[in-house]
Formats: C-alpha cells, sequence, structure tokens
C-alpha cells in the first residue's frame, strides 16, 4: 500500500467517524438525561435524509403526516394524564405543541414544496420533521415510563426502533434514495480532494461538540439536564421539569440524527433501513464512551471510522464484522476495570 | 397569625396498608412546628406527600392555594420545599452548580443574593464550592441541602431528620441554623427523632404515632407532658405510664 492509498482511506475514515461521533454523542446525551439506550437514533437518521430527498425531488415526505398523527396521540396523551387537574393553560400549551405546531408544519411542507425549492428550505424543513417526530415519540413512548428500569426503557426503544422502521419502508419504498450535495465547492491539498461536503461534515461535528461542551458546562438549562441525570427526584424537589429535561434530551438527539443524515444522502445513497447500521456504530463509539463521556466518544467515533475503512479495503466482505468485534475488549476491560453494581431499583 | 400551610384530615396509603391515617395540622407564618415520633410513625410519608411526591386523600393548601392539582415542580413555585431524608443532592456535580440549581426558578439578580446569604448561613460550603458535593462530609452534605432549598426562597421549608445520622456537634450547628431562618423570614416544619433538640428550637409540635397525631400543643407543653418525656425524651418520671 502506498501513502496516498493510506491518506484516502484516512479521510474517508474521519468522515464517516465524524457522523458516528455525532450520532455517539446524541446516544450519550439521551441516556445521560433519560436512561433511555436511543435505538432509533438510526431511524432518526433515515428520516432526516430521506425526507430531505424526497423533499428535494418536489415531493412530500410521509413523514410529515406521521409528525402530525404523533401530535393527535400526544395531545390525547396530554388530556388523559392530566385528566383530573385540567387547566386552560395546561390545555393551550399542549395545543400549540402537539396541533398546531405539527399541523403549521404541513401546510408549510404543502405550501413549499416543488422541484425548484432552495436547498436550505428543504434542510429547515426535513429538521422540522425530524424533530417533531422525536418530540412526540418521547411523550408517546417514553414519558409514560419514564421511572422505570434501563431494561425497560430499552425494550420500549427497541419497539420504537422496529415500528418506525416499518413505517419507513411505508413512506420511502424500499428502493434508495439519494440527494444533492450541499455545496459543489472543492478544495484539493497534494493528492486529497476535500470536498464542500466533508468540509461541511467536519465543521459541524466540531460545532456540536464544542456547542453541546458550553451548554452543559455552562449554561442553566444544560445544568438542569445534568441534573436530572444525576438525580431525579432532586432535580424535581428544586422545580426542574424533568419530562421537559427529556424532551429537550430527544429533541437535541433528533436534530442531530437528522443533520447525520442530511450530511450522509448526497454521498451515498440510503435505504430505510440503513440508519440502524449507522447508528450502531455511533452506539458503538457511545459504549466505548462508557455512555457517559462526550470526548471519549468523539475519540471513539473516529477510531470506527478508521477502522471501517481500512477493513474495508483489505477485507471488505468482514468490514462489520471487524468494526463490531471492536466493543469486545473494550467491554472485557471495562467489566473488569469497573466494580459490579446492582442497577438501582427506581 | 395566618395559617401559611393548612393539612386537613389527610390519609397516606401504599397500596391498600395506610401509613398516615386522618391526620391535621397547620404551620402559620414565621412559625417553627416539629412532628417527633418513632421511626415508622409515618412522619417522613406525610412530609413526602406534603410536598406532591407521593399523593395523598384529603386537603391541602398553602398560601392561600389548594395543591392538589400542582405537581412537585408547581409547588416549589409557590414557596413550599423540602430538604429530604437522603437529601438528594447531585453527586457529580460541584456545590456552587448545585446551589445555582436550587434557584432553578428564581430570577437571576435574586439567586445572586440568595447565594450570599446561603454562604453567611453556612461559610464551610463557601470553602468548599468548587468541590463534588458527593465527596462532602455526612454534616457538609446536609447543609448543601438545606441551603440548595433556601436558594429557592422558599416561604416554608420542611426539613426531614436534618440531624440523621451527624455528629452531635453538627447536629448543634444544623440546629442553630433552623433557629436563624425565622429572622429571615421562613418558617420551618421539622420532622425529628432527635425530639429533645427539635422541641426545644420549635413553637409548636405534633406527635405522631402509627400514622397518627396523638398529641399536640406548644413545644413547652410537649416537652413537659410525662408520656412524651418517657417515650421520646429517653426519661421516665416515677409513677407515670406512657400517654
Amino acid at each position: 500500500m502506498n501513502t496516498t492509498i493510506m491518506l484516502f482511506l484516512l479521510q474517508d475514515g474521519i468522515t464517516n467517524g465524524a457522523i458516528y461521533a455525532l450520532l455517539g454523542l446524541a446516544l450519550v446525551l439521551v441516556f445521560a438525561v433519560t436512561r433511555v439506550i436511543l435505538i432509533p437514533q438510526g431511524e432518526f437518521v433515515t428520516y432526516g435524509a430521506l425526507s430531505y430527498a424526497m423533499l428535494a425531488t418536489g415531493q412530500v415526505p410521509g413523514t410529515v403526516r406521521l409528525a402530525v398523527a404523533m401530535g393527535l396521540v400526544a395531545f390525547a396523551l396530554d388530556l388523559f394524564f392530566a385528566r383530573k387537574a385540567l387547566h386552560a393553560r395546561l390545555v393551550m400549551r399542549s395545543v400549540a405543541l402537539n396541533i398546531a405546531f405539527p399541523v403549521a408544519l404541513l401546510g408549510l411542507v404543502y405550501a413549499l414544496v416543488g422541484p425548484n425549492t432552495p436547498i436550505a428550505v428543504n434542510i429547515a424543513l426535513a429538521l422540522l420533521i425530524v424533530a417533531a417526530i422525536g418530540l412526540f415519540l418521547y411523550r408517546i413512548a417514553f414519558q409514560p415510563i419514564a421511572h422505570t428500569s434501563v431494561l425497560v426503557l430499552l425494550i420500549a426503544s427497541v419497539g420504537c426502533h422496529l415500528a418506525l422502521q416499518g413505517l419507513g419502508l411505508v413512506f420511502f419504498g424500499a428502493e434508495g434514495l439519494r440527494a444533492p450535495a450541499l455545496s459543489s465547492a472543492a478544495v484539493t491539498a497534494g493528492p486529497l480532494r476535500f470536498t464542500g461536503q466533508s468540509l461541511a461534515v467536519y465543521a459541524l461535528t466540531v460545532g456540536f461538540i464544542v456547542g453541546l461542551w458550553l451548554f452543559f458546562g455552562y449554561t442553566k438549562t444544560g445544568k438542569a439536564l445534568r441534573a436530572t441525570a444525576v438525580n431525579r427526584l432532586g432535580a424535581r424537589l428544586v422545580g426542574i421539569r424533568t419530562t421537559l429535561s427529556g424532551q429537550i434530551a430527544f429533541l437535541l438527539a433528533s436534530v442531530i440524527g437528522a443533520i447525520s443524515g442530511i450530511l450522509i444522502v448526497p454521498i451515498t445513497t440510503l435505504y430505510y433501513d440503513t440508519g440502524f447500521l449507522i447508528g450502531l456504530k455511533g452506539f458503538i463509539a457511545a459504549i466505548i464512551g462508557g455512555l457517559v463521556s462526550y470526548p471519549l466518544t468523539a475519540v471513539a467515533a473516529i477510531v470506527v471510522g478508521i477502522v471501517e475503512a481500512f477493513s474495508s479495503f483489505y477485507a471488505s466482505n468482514f468490514k462489520e464484522v471487524i468494526v463490531f468485534t471492536l466493543i469486545l475488549p473494550v467491554l472485557v476491560l471495562r467489566s473488569l476495570a469497573a466494580p459490579q453494581v446492582e442497577e438501582e431499583k427506581d | 397569625m395566618s395559617a401559611l400551610l393548612t393539612v386537613a384530615d389527610v390519609h397516606i396509603a401504599y397500596g391498600k396498608v395506610e401509613a398516615v391515617r386522618g391526620v391535621s395540622l397547620d404551620v402559620a407564618e414565621n412559625e417553627i412546628v416539629t412532628i417527633i415520633g418513632a421511626n415508622g410513625a409515618g412522619k417522613t410519608t406525610l412530609l413526602n406527600a406534603i410536598m406532591g411526591v407521593l399523593p395523598l386523600r384529603g386537603r391541602t393548601t398553602f398560601a392561600g392555594v389548594d395543591m392538589a392539582p400542582l405537581d412537585i415542580e408547581d409547588r416549589v413555585a409557590t414557596g413550599l420545599s423540602l430538604v429530604p431524608e437522603h437529601r438528594e443532592l447531585f453527586g457529580t456535580m460541584n456545590v456552587e452548580d448545585n446551589l445555582e440549581l436550587g434557584a432553578f426558578r428564581i430570577a437571576k439578580a435574586t439567586a445572586a443574593r440568595s447565594l450570599e446569604r446561603v454562604y453567611t448561613l453556612f461559610p464551610r460550603l463557601k470553602e468548599r464550592r468548587k468541590q463534588l458535593a458527593g465527596t462532602l462530609s455526612g454534616g457538609e452534605q446536609q447543609m448543601l441541602a438545606m441551603g440548595r432549598a433556601l436558594m429557592g426562597a422558599p416561604k416554608l421549608l420542611m426539613l426531614d431528620e436534618p440531624s440523621l445520622g451527624l455528629a452531635p456537634i453538627i447536629v448543634a450547628d444544623i440546629f442553630r441554623i433552623v433557629g436563624e431562618l425565622r429572622a429571615a423570614g421562613v418558617s420551618v416544619l421539622l420532622v425529628e427523632q432527635n425530639a429533645q433538640a427539635a422541641l426545644q428550637i420549635a413553637d409548636r409540635a405534633y406527635v405522631m404515632e402509627l400514622g397518627e397525631f396523638v398529641l399536640s400543643g406548644p413545644a413547652s407543653e410537649i416537652a413537659a407532658n410525662k408520656g412524651v418525656a418517657a417515650s421520646y425524651l429517653g426519661f421516665q418520671h416515677e409513677g407515670e405510664s406512657a400517654i
């Protein structure tokens, strides 16, 4: 192998690794705040990517109708759980968030959709659609069982993944889609050519890592999210709405997922079920980071990307095997290093 | 004095077992009220239910507001605050972050003043302000839990066993500070097994046994009651039976 090939592989690995880093960060974030291992993260990727791809061809993606339907269910749940103490402010808030928001989004999509819609508008619409789905997914599937064990939450998470993947097949069909690139600009450095797309990937990843670090370390809302993760009852006793914390975490995770999808879909063809595998690689990074460390997760994600690039060059049949095997030594080391702890009951 | 907190005929059940049966109490503004009683009498259960952590049957009114439709977060906003038995601190965050989060619902300028006040009450917390809450000693953790609750500028502070598991010298310190809170315009509802100390600083007291109040009145009278002395203060007057 010569240096040029090695550089190409490294570049490829780092680009993919940056995407995995974004997804890994979202997983760590959601787990820290809600204790949910977010298996449907991959669906946020696919929904974001394919909604964007459909909007780019001038079609209305089915995901926006799903957002409206989920909003209705979320509204019904809000009414049901507050049935003993309904007051006007609560109902108004619920109508605004669960009905007015997705319906307005539906109207916006129908009004703006077309073959000549600017790329930026399509991206904004795709992000809003997935953000709404992420928000309602927490309200419907996880908020009612927020106090249960990690295992119960994981099972619910797997259920959500299967349901969303099935719906993805309905909305996008079995054929893959591709979308136009964000920019056609490119920079050449020696033998390497950096496309505007891959530069956007790097910039967004670094931006998100710095942004999350500032958010959690220095803002009141960020600290409140951390507090919720550390001690739920303690957080409620100082007046932090833990349901709101969960919603914010899911909102961030779904937007991060959708951004990752929109970044990948001009590079590779995505199918309705591709997201799962991509999300799983983010998950490996998150596990290597112990589901708590953001910087470790980001570094691990880059390693996963590079290993994947090299193994697809040398032994492409075993690419996935090699990548997923990475997790084994980490798990062994972690189980040796960490003392055995019983999972807390609440 | 007008009643700040009124609890009327409250029942609290764990499944089919009633832990608290038909309890009524009130706390006036600028008053320190204590509930004493043996382990398992239902004192902690009662405080948790007033805060909204557990569901209850009956009426609770705080500052003229019916508490029934409000959840914990809304009750905090009305000026009710609980320092729970297990303190429930944010162990992996530092002392100052814990305190700042205590003022989560308070405007920034007011929070800065509260922080000064808390540091004056608990100078030890100021010394440790960059230390993680989980690494503090038991007494410091109790101070931090009280400080965090005070950051929210409560009208009524409910303290659940603040002296539990602490060295006597620290217990004295904590009780001294509870006494000082009244001067700052904070009412206190204090649940304690350390009846002697609690009766010394309280204005009024309720004695709880097996989920019911068996006695209530001014703290000095309760302290002088021979049955109470026998059961909770650790000495028996000759020729007297318990209550």
